[in-house]
């Protein structure tokens, strides 16, 4: 049988067991399950293996993948390959924090309650804002629920978001909104900047939030003056997703009016993953504090007057409110959240600017390189990141297979999210790149046709 | 009896009170209900000009571990809230029938008052409920 | 042993760091002209300058201040606290997993695709459900996308009436939230004084504007819903659906299926029932399986196999759409899978078996001591009531931090809410009998206690790193962040 390892209960101590509760057999145990449903067979499952042939299956599954360490990626639209400190799966290796639930009993759970008190701490440093939360599943749902906040601090149902945000957050928050009957509005794009007179006309006195993002998903960044003015003028609240690497460099969205600050912390020493597990970031100003959803730590003193740390304003969650909660999340990702911080306490305020200025300086250079490439073209002028929208001569998709016979993970597609830029491709540089892998893309592209 | 039950307000079913002052109702929490939610550490207040409805969730008191709604005992509107409340909720726990009262309202109709509970109708209720 | 512990940023000096980079290798460009001045950070980072060997301690004592599964016995009822076995760390930290991109293309990531489209045929099997999306990151996000496939089907058949979700009186309160979020309202079901869904209630409260009952199964006080076949029938003519809050099937693996229910949509934690981690709140997995008529709806992209090729499948054209900008929790469907294959069938369902015995075997030692208000075989939990012992001056709450003083973690208190000073206990199958031997005698212990000094009980716990914390005060006077001394 499989999983014994797992199992401490030996035939001997079941059979006690059995005659202490007062059945004859395991099976007596079970006879509240009516007889129609129970099952007559075996579940056909695979047959159980042992650890090493688990491991070994694992590994084979494993090698038919490319991955960041046997190529050299140029991907992102959300998700990048940054250098991961070796300290940060050290620490979220450390089983008193992975293994815990929930810290239900604040006593016993001090660890990951100042962790995450850390944590939202940084993630206040980072964006300006007054409180953030132990974290959304990703950003995705950061943006949805975001915008939502957005709907209850005003009571209002609609929200317009850019068409310069995320497409693969876009979705989530299209399907959020639709299933909870609100209007979602998008707001053109022009030369790949929110076009900020379109969005003057739509505002009005019916919208809610507005949720622009920063960089925007074409890498570009966006000018944020007026924004906020535009928006408050209506008492419209201002949400914006950013990537909190970029904040090292960029200005704080306090600093430009932003209301809610959400995001993904992928880049925030956060493996890849395939995608998941990422990190939700949510963060606002102090007045929406009852209107933040999730799980949210706080300072208070023990019976002797010692600091400690609790979960606090429970009253906003699902599990106390009930129907009339903020949001239903329960579960989040709070040891990846364990991970940023210690991330970002790894880099401090001097390696975050040195990463984020490498991401800034060789994108930039990688960008003008490809730029002058005959038949590449940079679509979009204006300052970026990490990332740059190039239009290819030819299908990306075969492009991106060319490449990946070289190793290289190459831009992602943009034409299935954005139908009339045809051939345009989305390249993210990060501080691991090296000039010569940059080079060697470019030479790849050059002989391209 | 455990619960202090003040003569001079209304009680309604909820354990709110309302105590008439001319065409203005003051409404609070009684001893018994912030007895039962315990130590109260937020309140939510309608704003001032808010039409409220008898028996509808009007204000949001909060404590560590729960949320109740304050159910107006009477229609109106909104004239004042106890903006107090918002930095020491506290006070409903300490002064419940006095400083810890909610929002006054404008009574809309006279007769919803005497449908209330009095002191000795309330404190039968009081008894009722908390053999339950 | 009761001391703070200093803050992170009350740590450091200017001037340390705790990062290697290797220096910039192209023509360094001045920051102004890759960045307009206006569109620079003006303000300070705030973040703390360490030495690594210093970040290391600061977490690493952090983790000694923390209780995991692996410190102890930790009978958290409803949260399924068993053995997160180790193999499935090493086998989702694997370079070729960790370190994918979601946009990579598809044939370079046909590993992946297979796990994903091997464990999704796992899944199905041990629900008995048609299809699968993995992409909900926790149980309330499956729950919440099993709404709004529900409510893409009631919309498709133009049935727009369908404005209620069912929902039993014991039922965690994602279920409530969850149901508002998808922007319907929600009918209580009472329950029964055998603590089961009132059958003859829920008939009453169905009609055509309902658009599904969600139900745990066990529920979470730990009972079996015998009736399910008559309320699966109810609801069904009713032209309602039903939602599985898998929260519990744990206790039911190998034994029978929600699928065979008559259940139209289920949920899993896989964080609970497959054995992966909780990591402190996150990150979870809540898979979502649907029968037949529901696959329309899924979310997209699902994940499919042509001539040996897997590939994810965006063809489909009545999709809700996503709920997860990429593919979910891929990471925590690595462990869950690795678990499920080294289990097989027969070790899924000795898990169950040995979940429900270890339950009622603690049920038997301790209803000799404490309040058991209803006492009938259990699945996976039980809850008791502390009624009795409130009364004599310590609670729920305090019968539980006399548990931290003992070196266990304590059950689930005050809820469901159905029951007054609520104890819900769940053993899992991963305990041996000496521990709930062990757990049980304490348990006494405490009772006695509190017969003998209740107001003692009621002012632990004593050998915790600090003592009782002042929820109110954390409630009152908020503390969201450290700020720097002006």
């Amino acid at each position: 049988m499989g999983g014994k390892h797992y199992l401490p209960l030996t035939d001997e101590d079941r059979q006690e067991m059995l005659a202490k509760i007062g059945v004859k057999s395991a099976d007596d145990l079970f006879s509240d399950i009516p007889a129609e449903v129970r099952l007559q067979r075996e579940l056909d499952l695979p047959p159980a293996i042992s650890e090493s042939e688990v491991l070994k299956h694992l590994n084979s599954l494993a090698a038919k993948n490319k991955h960041f360490h046997n190529c050299v990626s140029f991907m992102g639209a959300g998700v990048y390959d940054h250098f991961i400190p070796s300290i940060v799966s050290h620490i979220t290796g450390r089983s008193e924090f992975y293994t815990c639930y929930t810290p239900y009993q604040p006593e016993i759970s001090q660890g990951i309650l100042q962790a995450i008190f850390e944590y939202q701490t940084m993630i206040c440093q980072l964006t300006g804002m007054d409180v953030a939360n132990a974290s959304m599943y990703d950003g995705g749902t950061a943006v949805a629920e975001g915008a939502v906040m957005g709907c209850g601090a005003t009571r209002r149902s609609k929200a317009l978001v850019s068409k310069s945000v995320s497409p693969f957050y876009r979705e989530v928050l299209r399907n959020y909104f639709s299933s909870r009957g609100l209007d979602l509005e998008e707001i053109p794009v022009k030369d790949g900047y929110t076009d900020k007179s379109e969005l003057e006309k739509m505002l009005g006195d019916d919208v809610a939030s507005v949720i622009l993002q920063q960089p925007n998903f074409f890498g570009l960044v966006e000018d944020m003056d007026n924004v906020a003015d535009m928006i408050h003028s209506h008492k419209a609240v201002f949400v914006v997703s950013v990537d909190p690497l970029s904040l090292a460099l960029l200005k704080s969205p306090a600093d430009y009016g932003a209301d809610i600050v959400v995001g993904e912390g992928q880049s925030l020493g956060v493996p890849a993953s395939f995608g998941g597990p990422l990190l939700g970031i949510m963060a606002s100003r102090s007045k929406f504090v009852r209107q933040l959803p999730g799980r949210i730590a706080g300072e208070t003193v023990d019976s002797e007057g010692n600091r400690g740390f609790v979960l606090t304003l429970q009253t906003r969650e699902q599990h106390i409110r009930r129907e009339k909660a903020a949001s239903n999340i329960c579960s989040n990702e709070a040891l990846v959240a364990l991970g940023a911080s210690v991330y970002m306490a790894a880099m401090g305020p001097s390696g975050l600017r040195e990463v984020a200025g490498q991401c800034l300086q060789k994108a930039g250079y990688a960008r003008e390189k490809i730029a002058a490439l005959d038949g590449f073209e940079d679509v979009f002028p204006g300052p970026v990141f990490k990332e740059f929208a190039i239009k290819v001569p030819g299908d990306p998709a075969e492009l991106n297979k060319k490449l990946l016979e070289k190793d290289i993970l190459g831009g992602v597609d943009l034409t299935p999210f954005y139908p009339e830029m045809k051939n345009t491709m989305l390249f993210a540089v990060t501080e691991k790149r090296t000039r010569e892998e940059i080079d060697s893309l470019v030479r790849e592209l050059e002989g391209w046709k | 009896m455990k619960y202090n039950i003040i003569d001079g307000v209304k009680y309604t079913r909820k354990h709110e009170w309302a105590r008439q002052e001319g065409s203005i109702a003051v409404v609070g929490l009684s001893d018994y209900a912030q007895d039962k939610l315990g130590e109260i550490v937020f309140v939510e207040l309608p704003d001032v000009g808010t039409e409220v409805e008898a028996g509808k969730g009007s204000a949001v008191i909060e404590s560590v571990k729960a949320v109740a709604d304050l159910y107006a005992p009477v229609s109106g509107t909104v004239t004042e809230i106890n903006e107090e409340l918002l930095d020491q909720p506290e006070v409903i726990n300490s002064d419940p029938y006095g400083d810890g009262w909610v929002y006054k309202v404008e009574i809309k109709d006279e007769g919803q008052m005497s449908d209330l509970m009095d002191k000795p109708a309330y404190e039968k209720f009081v008894v009722e409920e908390d053999e339950k | 042993m009761r001391k703070s512990k200093a803050l992170i940023f009350e740590m450091g000096r200017t001037g340390r760091q705790g990062y290697s980079l290797p220096s910039n290798d192209v023509p360094d460009k001045p920051l102004g002209e890759l960045l307009p001045d206006k569109m620079q950070r003006s303000c300070d980072l705030g973040l703390p300058e360490l030495s690594e060997v210093e970040i290391i301690r600061h977490f690493t004592e952090l983790s000694t201040r923390n209780f995991g599964v692996d410190t102890g016995f930790y009978p958290l009822g409803s949260c399924t606290m068993k053995y997160n076995p180790k193999v499935n760390e090493e086998a989702a930290a694997l370079p070729g997993f960790a370190f994918m991109h979601p946009c990579q293309p598809q044939q370079a990531s046909q590993g992946a695709l297979e796990l994903l489209y091997n464990f999704e045929q796992g899944l199905k099997e041990l629900t008995a459900m048609d299809r699968f999306t993995l992409q909900p990151a926790a149980g309330a996000h499956g729950e919440l996308t099993g709404l709004m496939v529900i409510q893409a089907y009631h919309r498709h058949r133009g049935d727009h009436k369908r404005n209620k979700v069912l929902i039993p009186l014991s039922a965690h309160g994602t279920n409530p939230a969850t149901v508002s979020m998808a922007g319907y309202e929600v009918v209580q079901v009472p329950c029964d004084d055998r603590g089961l869904v009132d059958l003859n209630a829920l008939k009453e409260a169905l009609d055509d504007t309902t658009a599904a009952l969600m139900l745990t199964n066990p529920s979470t006080l730990g009972l079996f819903e015998e009736e399910i076949i008559p309320m699966a029938r109810a609801v069904h003519e009713a032209g309602g659906l039903l939602y599985y809050d898998g929260a519990n099937m744990n206790a039911i693996m190998g034994y029978t299926r929600p699928g065979d229910m008559g259940f139209d949509v289920v949920h899993l934690n896989i964080h609970k029932t497959l054995s992966t981690p909780h990591g402190g709140g996150g990150p979870g997995g809540g898979p979502v399986g649907v029968k037949e008529r529901l696959i329309p709806f899924l979310p997209v992209p699902l994940v499919d196999k042509k001539n040996e090729e897997f590939y994810f499948d965006y063809d489909v054209p009545d999709s809700i759409g996503k709920v997860h900008a990429f593919y979910g929790n891929f990471g925590v469907a690595v462990k869950a899978y690795t678990y499920m294959r080294m289990m097989g069938a027969e070790g899924l369902k000795q898990a169950s078996t040995d979940a429900v015995i270890n339950a009622n075997y603690l049920m038997s030692l301790l209803k000799k001591t404490f309040y058991l208000p209803y006492d009938r075989i259990c699945k996976h939990e039980f809850v008791l009531s502390a009624r009795p012992e409130k009364k004599k001056g310590a609670g729920a709450g305090d019968i539980a931090k006399a548990l931290l003083d003992r070196g266990f973690h304590p059950p689930t208190v005050y809820f469901p809410l159905i029951v007054e000073e609520a104890l819900m206990i769940e053993p899992t199958d991963t305990e041996a009998k000496e521990t709930l031997d062990a757990f049980a005698a304490v348990m006494e212990m405490i009772a006695k206690d509190i017969d003998e000094d209740a107001e003692k009980v009621a002012h632990g716990p004593y050998n915790t790193v600090v003592g009782r914390l002042d929820e109110v005060r954390a409630a009152r006077s908020p503390i969201l962040r450290w700020e720097k001394e002006s």
